[in-house]
């Protein structure tokens, strides 16, 4: 089933949540909004014809100041037995930074969830164990934010485990030096 | 007896980050009770060094060397799977050349994959001549790779609309050779481990992944071939020259860890059948794209080929019209040794990628640890990590 078909399936079944949608490049991404995303990807997982059951990927952009509406959760979906791809995207603004868990439907769901909060503070209703992944636990800030700065002297902001383990290193090191 | 039953104690074991058997800086927490694992939490990330954030501050090309980083086993491959998506965005159309140039270096990459993987499934296991074999064959191909590329293992040899340079026939002629010597090589391999008893307990029924629960859990790759379902990029959406080359696609049946192994010595005939067909039907031509030289990344890539592109918008919304006429977004995937590696990237029509997300095959397959320690052996943690072959620069990116 080519793309475009796909589209118009989701748009039968679900009128309202399809906000608009994009083709580039024989790529289709579906925009959606968040509160029923969890329904339309089980539709898309289960319905007949479609049978996407295989989640690729799941990861977030950030529009900060081109858009209202400031992330993108992206879901990219592959059918094994039709061999057709899909990208589902759905607007998750600022102010109710939140979006339903899909680990229900692939339990693949889980680290991806994880990483998209690690890295850019959306949470995942419904996540069995949501914490940080790549950083440390007690990391400030979401770095693939488009606030966070790239290069930067932190200054005060620096990760406090460092800072404490870079003094209790010096004073090791006068220490011995002393000795 | 019973004495002996209530001396069973639960027990909290850290295993790495730094273990041996980790292959990488890799930490498992696991709860035992007795030899049984009850629980096991994986923690990555102490290798994490931001290459998604990293490239949002560099060029297209410049991002191009950090791909190499990521996984610097097959860095062929990752570099490969960056310039597709990049082409795909900005339309380039690569020559046949560079297009089978590419196709050889990447099965040369995943040999080379393949034996660094066996050799340290097999010594983890505990056979250590079969890691002493693979690493010698492993240097003829890397010395390939430096005659070719200047480097053994972070090359950085393909670009956006071809390969930096031309391979020449002193290259060919040795990869000839390395491709008629090969299979007897990997013959020798099974000999030494595919009857071996210890081998075949440590294997056989070990961390068994049924077809449903691999689909369930985004394994690609070997591992889930493993498990008997028929996915690969390469036969599926076929990139650079493989829909032009004849090559099968091994499966394995019970989708435990002996069929893994199996599945990836399969896959080192193929790959060799690959070169050898790569080297004979090899074109003339150019190796880089004509426009390739010529194209500046700041444009806009509506704005390249507005003839060819197909671009459908379906919104009445004047804002958010001109919202996806800035932003575009491209996903492309190489089946990488590991499995399928995807570049997601979207562009705002300046110089530097505004997103590029890395879907890294090592990450979800590092995710699947816990469902195939629990229940198992404290010894089978090491036989399993090393079945689902994860380089864990990959998996922190």
């Amino acid at each position: 089933m080519n793309p475009a078909e796909v589209v118009k399936k989701i748009k039968e079944q679900f009128p309202e949540e399809v906000l608009w949608f994009v083709c580039f490049r024989d790529e289709c991404s579906i925009v959606v909004k968040k509160e029923k995303i969890k329904e339309i990807l089980s539709y898309l997982k289960n319905a007949p014809g479609l049978e996407f059951d295989y989640l690729v990927d799941l990861s977030a952009v950030d529009y900060l100041g081109f858009r209202e509406c400031r992330f993108d959760v992206v879901y990219h979906l592959m059918s094994i037995k039709y061999r057709h791809r899909i990208r589902v995207k759905a607007l998750v603004p600022e102010q109710q930074c939140f979006i339903d868990s899909v680990t229900d439907l692939w339990a693949t769901a889980n680290w991806f969830e994880r990483e998209c909060f690690d890295m850019f503070g959306i949470e995942f209703k419904g996540h069995p164990d949501l914490r940080r992944i790549l950083m440390p636990e007690d990391w400030n800030g979401f770095p693939l934010r488009k606030d966070y700065p790239v290069r930067s002297n932190l200054g005060d902001k620096e990760w406090e485990t460092y800072k404490e383990l870079k003094e209790s290193a010096k004073a090791w090191k006068e220490n011995a030096e002393a000795s | 007896m019973q004495k002996l039953v209530k001396k069973i104690k639960e027990l909290t074991v850290n295993m790495g980050p730094q273990h041996p058997a980790t292959h990488g800086v890799l930490r498992l927490v696991l709860e035992l009770e007795g030899e049984v694992i009850k629980k096991c939490i994986p923690y990555i990330g102490y290798l994490h060094r931001g290459v998604e954030k990293l490239s949002e501050d560099l060029t297209y090309v410049q991002s191009l060397p950090l791909t190499d980083r990521m996984d610097y086993l097959s860095s062929m491959v990752n570099n490969v799977g960056f310039c597709i998506a990049v082409e795909k965005l900005i339309g380039i159309q690569v020559p046949e050349r560079a297009k089978f140039i590419r196709t050889m270096m990447a099965e040369m990459a995943r040999i080379c994959s393949h034996l660094v993987w066996i050799a340290t499934h097999a010594l983890d296991i505990g056979a250590m001549t079969v890691f002493l074999y693979a690493m010698r064959d492993r240097e003829y191909l890397l010395e390939l790779f430096e005659m070719v590329t200047g480097a053994r293992l972070t090359v950085s040899y393909p670009r956006v609309g071809g390969v930096r340079c031309d391979v020449n026939n002193e290259f060919l002629d040795k990869l000839y050779k390395f491709t008629d010597e090969f299979p007897k090589k990997v013959e020798e391999y099974e000999t030494l481990i595919d009857r071996n008893r210890v081998w075949l307990k440590r294997t056989k029924g070990v961390g068994v992944i049924t077809a449903k629960d691999a689909i369930n859990w985004g394994l690609t790759g070997p591992t889930l071939r493993g498990s008997g379902v028929y996915y690969d990029v390469r036969k599926f959406f076929p990139y650079d020259a493989y829909d032009k080359v004849d090559f099968e696609v091994p499966l394995g049946k019970n989708g435990d860890i002996y069929d893994r192994y199996k599945c990836r010595m399969l896959e080192f005939r193929q790959s060799n059948r690959i070169i050898r067909q790569c080297i004979e039907k090899l074109p003339e031509g150019p190796i880089l794209a004509e426009n390739a030289l010529r194209i500046r990344m700041p444009e806009s890539p509506l704005k390249i080929d507005k003839r060819d592109i197909v671009f459908e918008i379906y919104t009445e919304d004047k804002q958010i019209q001109e919202f996806i006429q800035k932003f575009t977004e491209v996903y492309a995937s190489v089946e990488a040794p590991r499995g399928e590696l995807g570049y997601y990237i979207v562009c705002d029509s300046s110089s530097k990628p505004y997103r590029m997300r890395v879907r890294a095959p090592s990450f979800v397959h590092a995710g699947v640890l816990p469902k195939l320690c629990e229940g198992s052996l404290v010894a089978d943690v090491i036989a399993n990590i090393g079945s689902i072959d994860i380089v864990l620069g990959e998996c922190d990116r």
